[in-house]
């Protein structure tokens, strides 16, 4: 059929058989707030070229997986991540994730480690260990992977402002098991810019930060070669309330931002891309999240040949970690967070994910029990094993519906980026404050559509039942583990060689006040038991910190 | 009298470490939006920050969000700074990831009313006009 006898044909199906039963619900828009039409067919995806949009798994322009083989070859990495209380309590549960199929690890920092504070700081003072494991120095992360070999497991450290610290404490961790850095695997987050557009966990202010993440590039790229060194993150662009174009535009944008500094600072992008990796949220709309995985690969793809001229293969793929979607969950029948979790881990996998994290029915309530992280990850593991949705290489290709949502998200994600570069770029527009208000208006009509009722919440807003009380079982952080590990932290000062950790803070300061590359200073503060909170100090002497000017 | 039908002045703020503000933003765009007028004092505020800006900018109701585990530390904290600057007719309210025993308790310590996931605005915004 061609376009226009098929426009043509549509029109009249419309009218004479669609129409002749009336629409009951809606309005029907995706949870991006996106229209959605009753049929798609040859004519919405018209121009699409299957050599130039879409090739084949392994081969440019890569829409339909980065890797020839995909899950015939080897599954995808089930990575649980976790993490609460003390290192020792932590660890526990690394060896009880380990025990029962977990593929990698995946730490989950409290918030005075993600903000680089030490646990006695007076800003630490309730929140050590709470949303988190609480790490001051290179002894917790000792205790955290104690009798866990890092040159054989690779490990995924959710750690932005501090990721500099927190990976030279493990790659020392690494050194006193007997591990070489170029043994050693794994990634940290490292993704400054969405902290400042999302998530908000900074220190230094966005020119130096880059510097410190340049640093990190040219220093794993050389020397911990299987060390991913940024996890470009939509994942808390989404959470914060974006839609799925913004999470896609947002999270290529600060991709592109990376690059090109990492090319500003004199490095071959074919150095250092090859290890960037990239970390999306799988929202509930199942069809526009397994477009927008398929979308960001192909743009990837094609912003990295053709704008930045890479030419190794492994620059242009875009490898990415998903999460399913904390802000899809709800507090009230928190047993159905199970069944969202799954339709939601489906998505991530017909979209092609290399790792992913299923949250646990639980976490809208508090940090994961055994049981509820023990189903997450089953649920995984029918997903592998039972569906059979592995068997075939992104079996919806070919789908109008996704190819379509494919297209649009696309053209929507080149708007985007249109938008910031007419902003003056990724940190102009931080400074500007234009991604934080795009989000806020994303979230607060999201809001306002599901108290008007026009979207449905199961158990919320439609289905609830009257004075629900919740009867699962919650994990509780006991308040001791403040007091232990204020108690940790002076005692590992106490025990050091004082006059190394203050040469070693010295050095640091000289270098962060040059140019030399940092990396080398903090894995000697990591070695002399300088704490991370002692770390960033320094830092914060020599660079400043970061103020944003709030916008609601 | 006079004073009940004074517009309700709500200080919104995130005590401690925890970077998750979009409750609090959409919050206090529904207050807004409902004819209040909102301080938002935004991100990594301490207790003596926020109990001074209350009394500062004199306003009714204070409301917190916080979603990193340390509500048990930072409510009881504003509150008895409240008490101690003699502003305890300024009302406390909250939300964020908390336990109902801890909601229990903190409400017996004094907290107006907290919201959990899943509350509606409007239910917000009705309950601060009631204080």
């Amino acid at each position: 059929m061609d376009t226009e006898h098929y426009e043509e044909e549509k029109r009249r199906w419309l009218e004479e058989t669609y129409h002749s039963s009336p629409e009951e619900g809606g309005p029907f828009v995706t949870v991006s707030s996106e229209p959605v039409e009753p049929l798609y067919g040859p004519g919405e995806v018209a121009g699409l070229n299957y050599e130039r949009d879409l090739g084949f798994p392994g081969e440019f322009p890569y829409t339909r997986g980065v890797r020839s083989s995909m899950y015939r070859g080897r599954t995808w990495t089930m990575r649980q991540f976790a993490g609460f209380g003390t290192a020792a309590e932590t660890n526990r549960r690394y060896h009880f994730l380990l025990e029962r199929g977990t593929t990698g690890l995946s730490v989950a920092f409290d918030m005075p480690t993600i903000m680089g504070r030490d646990s006695d700081d007076a800003m630490s003072e309730g929140e050590v260990g709470r949303c988190g494991v609480a790490i001051d120095s290179v002894v917790d992360m000792q205790r955290l992977f104690d009798g866990i070999p890092l040159d054989r497991i690779t490990t995924s450290m959710t750690t932005n402002a501090p990721a500099s610290i927190l990976l030279a404490f493990y790659l020392v961790t690494g050194e006193r098991q007997g591990a070489r850095f170029d043994q050693v695997g794994g990634t940290i987050q490292n993704d400054i810019l969405k902290e400042y557009i999302a998530q908000k966990s900074w220190i230094f202010p966005p020119r130096p930060s880059m510097r410190i993440i340049t640093d990190i590039m040219e220093f794993c790229s050389a020397e911990v070669p299987r060390w991913n060194t940024i996890s470009i993150s939509g994942y808390h662009i989404r959470e914060a309330g974006s839609t799925a174009a913004q999470e896609l535009a947002f999270t290529l944008a600060d991709g592109m931002a990376y690059v090109q500094a990492g090319i500003d600072a004199g490095l071959d992008v074919d150095d250092f891309a090859p290890r960037l990796s990239f970390f999306f949220n799988s929202h509930i709309d199942f069809f526009e999240e397994i477009a927008k995985y398929r979308a960001a690969r192909r743009i990837w793809a094609r912003v990295m040949r053709d704008r930045f001229g890479a030419g190794k293969e492994e620059s242009l793929l875009l490898r990415f970690h998903t999460q399913t979607a904390g802000c899809s969950l709800t507090a009230p029948q928190p047993e159905n967070n199970i069944v969202r979790t799954a339709y939601e881990g489906l998505a991530a996998v017909l979209g092609g994910t290399q790792s992913l994290h299923t949250n646990s029915m639980d976490e809208v309530l508090a940090l994961p029990t055994e049981k509820a992280v023990e189903i997450a990850l089953r649920t995984q593991q029918v997903i592998a094993h039972e569906t059979g949705v592995a068997n075939t290489i992104d079996p919806l290709a070919g789908s109008y519906f996704v190819e379509y949502l494919t297209d649009r998200l696309e053209a929507q994600a080149n708007q985007y980026f249109d938008e910031i570069e007419a902003e003056g770029g990724v940190l102009e527009a931080i400074e500007k404050g234009y991604f934080q208000r795009r989000i806020a208006d994303a979230a607060y009509r999201y809001q306002m559509e599901i108290e008007k009722g026009e979207r449905v919440i199961v158990g919320v807003n439609r289905y609830a039942h009257e004075g629900e009380s919740i009867d699962i079982e919650l994990l509780k952080i006991d308040p001791a583990v403040e007091r232990e590990q204020v108690e940790a932290v002076r005692s590992v000062r106490a025990e050091r060689d004082q006059a190394k950790a203050d040469e070693a803070r010295a050095e640091l300061r000289r270098r962060a006040e040059g140019t030399g590359n940092l990396m080398p200073a903090i894995i000697d503060c990591a070695r002399a038991h300088v704490t991370i909170g002692e770390t960033v100090n320094v830092l914060k002497e020599v660079f400043g910190e970061y103020r944003e000017q709030p916008i609601y | 009298m006079a004073e009940k039908a004074r517009t309700k002045r709500v200080l919104v703020a995130k005590p401690g470490l925890d970077g998750h503000d979009r409750g609090a933003k959409v919050v206090a765009r529904a207050l807004r939006d409902a004819g209040m007028e909102v301080i938002y004092l935004g991100l990594h505020q301490t207790p003596e920050q926020i109990v001074q800006a209350a009394v500062d900018e004199d306003v009714d109701v204070v409301g917190l969000s916080i979603l990193s585990g340390a509500h048990m530390t930072v409510f009881p904290r504003v509150l008895e700074m409240l008490r101690e600057r003699g502003a305890s007719d300024i009302k406390v309210v909250g939300g964020g990831i908390i336990p109902d025993e801890d909601v229990a308790e903190l409400e017996r310590e004094g907290v107006a009313r907290l919201f959990t996931p899943g509350t509606s605005t409007a239910d917000i915004v009705d309950f601060i006009r009631s204080i």
